[in-house]
């Protein structure tokens, strides 16, 4: 249900790279999310549809990238992917291990439609 | 480059990506997941890198923003602010009402109280002499760093003190919000079945402490305590467990020793950081 908090915040994220840029709007735009981010990528996507609607994104796909659990041991200090809710060492199966990714949001980046002036 | 098809820059032939996505949206090679909105899942080939705009952006940056405020502004009054998430019927309110009755003398308390409706929670709190904000969220799932800003100001002086921050009673949302807290803890009872961790793991990762509450109870009900431990530590390694009845009063003790601990660490970091930016000042002065 959160979702629709993060497409708005979204939405004014792309709103602003547009008017930054002095584009016309944004064509497309890709989002990287990590399972442990707590948003659900359906849910984003309908959200997204609803928050966009009337602004200069309205139009925009969004590409989703699915970013990798991945930890770091503690004990063993090897860096392996694991399972969103079984943090373990893929290496020694150490419990001892540190999130370094699977928990982001992040805009990674925005295609934008120029004026026709400036495109040419 | 496309990322679906591979089709490459300098194709003139506009094309749609529609059949890869339809409906909903496919999990493609390399792990994206690529979603066509109608027309506008368009790539338009030969699109020049001026138009492709990398910005690796936090999408709840705002936020974020707001919570660092937050953060800030309560260091500077010395407060150590804890945000309490849990499902609704977790005994949170309970908890904060006897954790306040036992240290008021101790420390100033306030509360800030999420709900989506009626100020309850805030009247209960209020009736233990603690000043207490009721932010009502109306539809909203949870609070974020905003709401809590604007309650801060209608907050009266609390420095030196604790501050509580009761979410809406949710374990889904409010995992994702900072709202410039020292620290999550997360409320499970015994009531709810032990599988919870496993069940919302980006609530138990985002905690730093989950509190077992109404143990009392555990002859009346099948809840394993061992294993909701284990289901835990799965998403959270570093998490801390304290096993308490707010009712009876059982383990209160221990919960209220880690808030004494969290407020020394503190206060400890905070003397350190004064001491590195005393030095640093000096440093600016002899150059």
């Amino acid at each position: 249900m959160h979702e629709l908090s993060v497409a708005q915040a979204l939405v004014e994220q792309l709103d602003a790279i547009v008017r930054e840029r002095h584009a016309d709007a944004a064509i497309s735009f890709r989002v990287r999310i990590g399972p442990l981010s707590g948003v659900m990528p359906e849910l984003l996507t309908s959200a997204f549809s609803l928050a966009a609607a009337g602004s200069a994104v309205e139009q925009a796909a969004m590409e989703l990238v699915q970013a990798p659990v991945r930890v770091r041991c503690q004990t063993c200090g090897a860096e392996t992917e694991a399972a969103m809710n079984r943090l373990l060492c893929g290496a020694c199966g150490d419990w001892h291990t540190q999130l370094i990714s699977g928990d982001e949001l992040i805009l990674e980046s925005v295609e934008l439609q120029m004026p026709e002036t400036a495109a040419q | 480059m496309c990322t679906v098809c591979g089709c490459g820059t300098g194709e003139e032939a506009v094309h749609s990506h529609d059949g890869h996505a339809a409906p909903g949206y496919r999990p493609v090679a390399g792990g994206a997941l690529h979603f066509g909105l109608g027309p506008a899942g368009a790539h338009v080939g030969g699109m020049s890198q001026d138009r492709l705009v990398q910005v690796e952006r936090d999408i709840l940056g705002k936020n974020n923003g707001y919570a660092e405020r937050n953060r800030k502004l309560l260091a500077g009054h010395d407060v150590l602010a804890l945000n309490l998430v849990s499902s609704p019927g977790s005994g949170k309110t309970t908890l904060l009402t006897h954790t306040i009755e036992r240290m008021r003398d101790e420390l100033p308390i306030a509360v800030i109280e999420g709900d989506q409706q009626t100020s309850f929670d805030a009247d209960r709190i209020r009736a233990t002499g603690a000043p207490a904000i009721q932010i009502n969220t109306g539809k909203g799932c949870h609070l974020d760093a905003h709401m809590v800003g604007h309650a801060l100001e209608q907050l009266p002086p609390l420095d030196h003190g604790l501050l509580l921050i009761e979410n809406v009673g949710n374990l889904v949302c409010p995992a994702a919000f900072d709202l410039g807290e020292a620290h999550k803890v997360a409320i499970l009872s015994v009531t709810e079945g032990e599988d919870k961790p496993l069940k919302y793991p980006d609530m138990f990762h985002a905690a730093s402490l989950m509190l077992l509450n109404k143990i009392d109870l555990l002859p009346h009900v099948r809840f394993d305590v061992e294993q909701c431990i284990e289901y835990a530590r799965r998403v959270n390694p570093a998490i801390e467990v304290i096993l308490l009845s707010a009712q009876s009063g059982e383990g209160m003790e221990a919960w209220l020793d880690w808030i004494r601990r969290e407020r020394q660490a503190r206060a400890v970091r905070q003397r350190a950081l004064r001491h590195v930016s005393g030095h640093s000042r000096t440093g600016d002065q002899a150059a």
